[in-house]
């Protein structure tokens, strides 16, 4: 990308969210009766103390994850979107080995994550594989993984590891040497974001700077040429789904050992389809991830407090999110601006000729 | 005879940033048949496609009989009176003939599709201008000529006085060709005009009454037919006096590399596309694969390359038989090769000139650790690279897609020469590219050859294909038709004869081409 | 296990599959339209929660379910002409703007269910109407036929209406041939002057109004109410179900009743000691199973074709899959 065309990303980034910021504007101004409350709770909540603010950090940390997963797997081409069954599998990975395993402090979350991150990656991995070897649409079939990961996931749930003295449908807690350490005292940033901050590098420097990534980013551009050099893209495929798995996994693991202490989730957290949007406003670039999983989670939270404290509930956050998925991924948004700026410089170049 | 139709100061610029027409004029008479001809990449197909409203130009005007039109859709052409027959069909394959022909123009019984009207009206009109075709098969059961004639058909059911034809002879066979010939000419007796899109000189002296010559997007004028012979036109068509010579010693041919034996290979519609050919290519000599385009040359390619399967027969690089080898292996092996498409299969146009350059060989240890790529060396070889090929561009991480037809193959052919290769095999390297950028790729070829490598060379421009050879094979219907061991002993004349299957060599004489 | 096949040939088992089939064979029928015209509707499920909640908040202001219905249908109509403004005015990829919608709908509706009834879960504080039953005068006094066919919710019948209905549009009149062209061959259908965007804009259209009976079923037949994500998956299934169909109306049927069965059979089973979680996987893990033996019978016969014509199989790799 040239400088030029960077600029010209960021401003329209920059305008999508703004538009879809004023929508949200307008929704509060006609829902609410106490609108400038409502926007002030929505817009600065979230900096009003800290504990909000930390709220903020707590719901990064799974959305970097999320995010980066669906990067690396719609990088490569491929619109899998099992990410939201894969955090939910792994989490419920994570939970049997923090219930049932005996281990030393630091050892036994770290064999939860991975036991998290394997399952969540064999999760993502049968789509991938259904595909290369019968074509069918990874789309498809990884959305009904999803729908069968949820119902088996509360089966071994309700199963084998429900807590009967407990009032609602919730696992046995986790043994204490399962659970990770707090970071910041009071909130609930565990050390899980240090592995966040770690992955993001890490998923960075995969796919700038190993052939597996570049195989990944190759493939996904143009996966005719990928074949043509030789690569074998039939691999790539499902490696980059694999992958996206396993850190989907590694997500709902961090985020179940680190923000509570026994499995209790009665929905599909939704993180999955919100990597989507942080995909997309990263641009799947992992560095970008952290920063649009931070701009999310901040509109998240801002709902939360404003639906708290005011009368319009917080679910308006995905009308928002939905304008800005469309806007960003437009690319007749603000297109006939770049086609103007390519034209202007074509003609003044000399005629090269081209194909007819 | 009046001027029906006229096109000024038309300029398109794709979004790329490719000036395929700059400030353009063209014109057309009532009743005549205009030649319009230029190299691949000339121009030619975009302001045709502007005058069909397929594109619209940045800049210009069209008028016809006088008055200024606009044609902003395919649908307001066909308002005007102007229809085009494309390159590629445009055609519905599971739909009947008769569909394809009133689609968009259904006759309706109620609020149904009335198809035994449908029926009927291809039967009459078909007579009518003597274009028969079967009203109740499906499209994709159609031999070429036959959806050629019902891609006119449609046109002229849909009220057309300008037809526009985009290389019809490209895909028919001789007598196809003699026998749209004569329909054309029925059609003009009755009064329609037609516009003529092609690159075969000979043609354009048999059919055209007028014809305009285009060249790197601008028009080199317009002339009478009858007033001017086929070597002006071709020098206003290639820019050039003469005709273009290669700079090149005599080539000295070693052990054969390529050896290819009883190769059959079948397309997606079973056919024999590639019939039990057999020939070797030696070291230090280019092998030219002359022959009209769909003869057969873009399966060999792709069974040599291994981006495409073979029923029967071998393949062996340096002795080594590829059946079966990924194309990984293939590489490996020392072949590299120049796709006829590149935009298809030779970059990737949303990624930067280097991650273009590096596909092949970003796995050497030269350029990648145990786990990371070495920047560096990855760098200085791009630098290299783009210096060495003199590829225009702001930096090795410009957008190949931002870039010039002929500095994206110039890309392509970087990345696959630097390989060091034993076998080239160079499918149509320098269609549509300029000047500069095709005399590069040239002599580089020719750079190549005497280090020693084998070239295989395929190309649908005969100037090309005879100048850079060293000896040629010709391919029609699948089958090498003929074996010309040394290129310049050989008349254009002649090798058209061969092309379009007019003239075979004895099976002895092409046999010479095996080198056992 | 006899207790099971004993649920499985009641009639009342029969009567079942017909009423769960139904909002999946409109959803379906959806697919296909906008399938044929060569763009994905993955918005299916959205759109049938705006059109579920539309038709209970509607027929609660009125008093009257078909005014309900009607609102349901143009708000699933005016859903898919907003999915194909995204996709072919402001060029957002196709499934990232149906993606988009999922979203928008999934919040959006619990968003307007709390402004409108005050609860964030469920409709019941509205009076919401429920489509008419139809008895079916003939075939209700017939002892097995008349329990599983007669009595169905009106919409039910409409499905199995809405399937002829699509074959003689698609394949009868001229703009179901437009479609058609459109979908196979875009560039032809350009060539003749045939909007492609029109069509696409019309089909996107229709297939949200598909989908907004679909919905509307949801809320106003199967139950009575509008709870938060209640189509639960089915505008995905109905993807799957399309595809298996071999994008042919009568194929989208028989597809439709089958993931109708298993969803069925999955309701009864809850009645049994199994547990529920696994009865509930059942129609996703059947619809999974039924797209990879579709794929896997077609590339299957696709080999046996090359195979057949004298060709060896493919000496190189198969191609790598990028979403066609």
């Amino acid at each position: 990308m040239t400088r030029q065309q960077r600029v010209f990303e960021v401003v329209r980034t920059s305008l999508a969210i703004l538009i879809a910021l004023t929508i949200a504007l307008v929704i509060v101004l006609v829902v609410s009766d106490d609108p400038g409350d409502a926007l002030g709770k929505f817009l600065l909540g979230p900096l009003d103390s800290f504990r909000h603010f930390g709220n903020v950090i707590e719901l990064m940390i799974p959305l970097t994850f999320t995010g980066i997963a669906i990067s690396v797997m719609f990088t490569a081409g491929q619109f899998n979107l099992g990410a939201e069954g894969g955090f939910f599998i792994g989490a419920i990975a994570a939970a049997f080995v923090a219930i049932n395993f005996s281990l030393p402090p630091v050892i036994h979350p770290i064999v939860a994550i991975l036991f998290g991150s394997l399952v969540g990656s064999l999760f993502c991995g049968i789509p991938a594989i259904l595909k290369v070897k019968w074509g069918s649409s990874e789309l498809v079939s990884s959305l009904m993984f999803n729908y069968i990961a949820f119902f088996f996931g509360l089966f071994l749930i309700n199963y084998y590891m429900r807590d009967a003295n407990a009032g609602a449908m919730v696992s046995y807690l986790f043994k204490p040497t399962a659970i990770l350490p707090k970071l910041v005292p009071r909130t609930r940033i565990s050390v899980g974001i240090l592995v966040a901050i770690a992955l993001v590098v890490v998923a960075w420097l995969f796919m700038q700077r190993t052939r597996w990534g570049y195989r990944i980013k190759l493939t996904g551009a143009n996966a005719k040429f990928s074949r043509y050099s030789g690569i074998d893209t039939n691999s790539v495929v499902i490696y980059s789904q694999v992958i996206g798995g396993m850190i989907a996994g590694m997500g709902g693991s961090i985020e179940l050992l680190g923000m509570y202490t026994r499995f209790s989730w009665q929905n599909l957290p939704g993180y999955g389809w919100d990597g989507v949007i942080v995909a997309i406003l990263a641009r799947n670039n992992p560095l970008f991830v952290p920063i649009a999983a931070f701009f999310l989670a901040y509109l998240r939270i801002g709902a939360d407090i404003m639906s708290r404290y005011s009368d319009v509930p917080n679910e308006f956050v995905a009308l928002i999110q939905g304008t800005i998925i469309i806007l960003i991924a437009a690319s007749s948004f603000l297109a006939k601006y770049r086609h103007k700026l390519v034209f202007k410089e074509a003609t003044r170049k000399p005629v090269t000729g081209g194909e007819a | 005879m009046d001027e029906l139709l006229r096109m000024e100061g038309i300029t398109k610029v794709y979004p790329n940033g490719i000036v395929a027409n700059k400030n353009v004029d063209f014109s057309v008479r009532a009743g005549e048949i205009h030649g319009l001809v230029g190299e691949n990449g000339a121009g030619k197909s975009t302001l045709m496609k502007i005058l069909f409203g397929l594109n619209q130009a940045e800049e210009g005007r069209i008028t016809l009989e006088g008055k200024e039109i606009r044609v902003d859709s395919p649908y307001a052409a066909i308002g005007h009176g102007i229809g085009m027959v494309h390159q590629h069909f445009m055609l519905v394959p599971s739909l009947t003939a008769a569909e394809n022909l009133v689609m968009g123009l259904e006759p309706r019984k109620g609020l149904y599709l009335d198809l035994q009207a449908a029926i009927r009206t291809t039967e009459e009109l078909g007579k009518k201008y003597n274009l028969i075709v079967d009203p109740r098969a499906a499209v994709r059961d159609l031999s070429v000529g036959i959806k050629q004639r019902l891609e006119i058909l449609k046109a002229l059911h849909r009220g057309a006085k300008i037809l526009i034809l985009d290389e019809p002879t490209a895909v028919l066979t001789p007598q196809e060709t003699e026998e749209l010939f004569s329909q054309l000419k029925l059609l003009r007796e009755q009064g329609n005009t037609i516009v003529f899109i092609s690159h075969k000189l000979n043609e354009i002296k048999e059919l055209c009454d007028r014809v305009t010559i285009m060249r790197s997007g601008t028009v080199q004028g317009t002339f009478d037919v009858a007033s001017v012979d086929e070597k002006d036109i071709s020098r206003l068509m290639v820019g050039r006096d003469v005709i273009l010579e290669v700079q090149k010693g005599p080539a000295r041919p070693a052990g054969a590399v390529l050896k290819v034996r009883g190769l059959t290979v079948l397309d997606r519609f079973k056919k024999r596309a590639v019939d039990g050919v057999s020939f070797s290519v030696r070291r230090g000599e280019i092998l030219g694969v002359a022959g009209v385009e769909g003869n057969g040359q873009g399966e060999l390619v792709e069974a040599i390359t291994g981006l495409g399967s073979f029923s029967s027969g071998t393949i062996a690089v340096d002795g080594e038989s590829v059946a079966g080898m990924s194309i990984r292996r293939i590489r490996d092996a020392g072949v590299c090769h120049v796709p006829e498409d590149r935009m298809t299969y030779g970059c990737a146009a949303a990624l930067g000139v280097e991650a273009n350059l590096m596909s092949c060989n970003h796995d050497s240890p030269e350029y990648t650790g145990p786990v990371f790529l070495k920047g560096k060396a990855i760098r200085a070889n791009s630098r290299r690279l783009v210096e060495e090929y003199a590829i225009k561009c702001s930096s090795p991480e410009q957008e190949v897609g931002m870039l010039s037809g002929g500095n994206i193959q110039k890309v392509v052919v970087a990345r696959e020469f630097s390989s060091g290769p034993s076998l080239i095999v160079a499918d149509q390297p320098t269609r549509g590219i300029d000047v500069g950028a095709t005399e590069f790729i040239r002599s580089r070829l020719v750079e190549l050859r005497d280090e020693g490598a084998a070239v295989l060379l395929v190309s649908a421009d005969l100037n090309e294909v005879m100048e850079l050879s060293d000896s040629l094979i010709v391919m029609y219907g699948g089958r090498i038709r003929a074996y010309v061991p040394d290129a310049k002993a050989v008349s254009e004349e002649e090798l058209g004869l061969y092309m379009l299957g007019l003239k075979n060599q004895t099976p002895e004489e092409i046999a010479r081409v095996v080198h056992d | 296990m006899n207790q099971v096949f004993s649920l499985i040939f009641a009639p009342e088992f029969g009567y079942s599959v017909l009423r769960v089939t139904t909002p999946i064979m409109f959803a379906t029928l959806g697919a296909l339209i906008s399938d044929k015209a060569g763009v994905m509707n993955i918005a299916l499920e959205g759109i049938m929660l705006i059109s579920a909640l539309t038709g209970v908040v509607f027929s609660a202001l009125t008093g009257s379910s078909g005014v309900g219905l009607l609102a349901a249908v143009l708000a699933g109509g005016l859903a898919g002409l907003f999915l194909a403004y995204c996709a072919l005015k402001l060029k957002t990829d196709i499934i990232l703007s149906g993606i988009a919608l999922n979203l928008m709908a999934s919040g959006g509706t619990v968003f307007a269910l709390f402004l409108i009834a005050g609860d964030k879960g469920i409709s019941s504080s509205l009076a919401s109407k429920v489509l008419p039953k139809l008895t079916i005068p003939g075939i209700s006094s017939i002892p097995v036929l008349g329990t599983m066919l007669s009595g169905h919710n009106v919409l039910t019948y409409v499905a199995f209406l809405m399937v002829a209905a699509t074959f003689v549009f698609l394949y009868r009149t001229p703009l179901g041939l437009r479609i058609r062209a459109v979908g196979e061959n875009p560039n032809a259908a350009a060539s003749v002057g045939i909007g492609v965007t029109k069509i696409q804009y019309l089909a996107l259209t229709l297939s949200g109004m598909m989908a907004g009976f679909g919905g509307a079923y949801m809320s106003m037949g199967y139950v009575s109410w509008f709870s938060k994500n209640m189509t639960a998956g089915r505008g995905f299934i109905a993807m799957a179900a399309e595809a298996m169909g071999g994008a042919t109306p009568l194929g989208s049927m028989l597809t439709s009743l089958l993931f109708g069965f298993f969803d069925a059979l999955s309701n009864t089973l809850q009645l049994m000691k199994i547990p529920s979680e696994f009865v509930n996987m059942l129609p996703y893990a059947a619809t999974v199973i039924g797209l990879v033996l579709y794929t896997v019978q077609k590339t299957r016969k696709e080999r046996l074709a090359r195979e057949s014509a004298g060709a060896a199989p493919a000496v190189t790799g198969a191609t790598a899959g990028k979403k066609e």
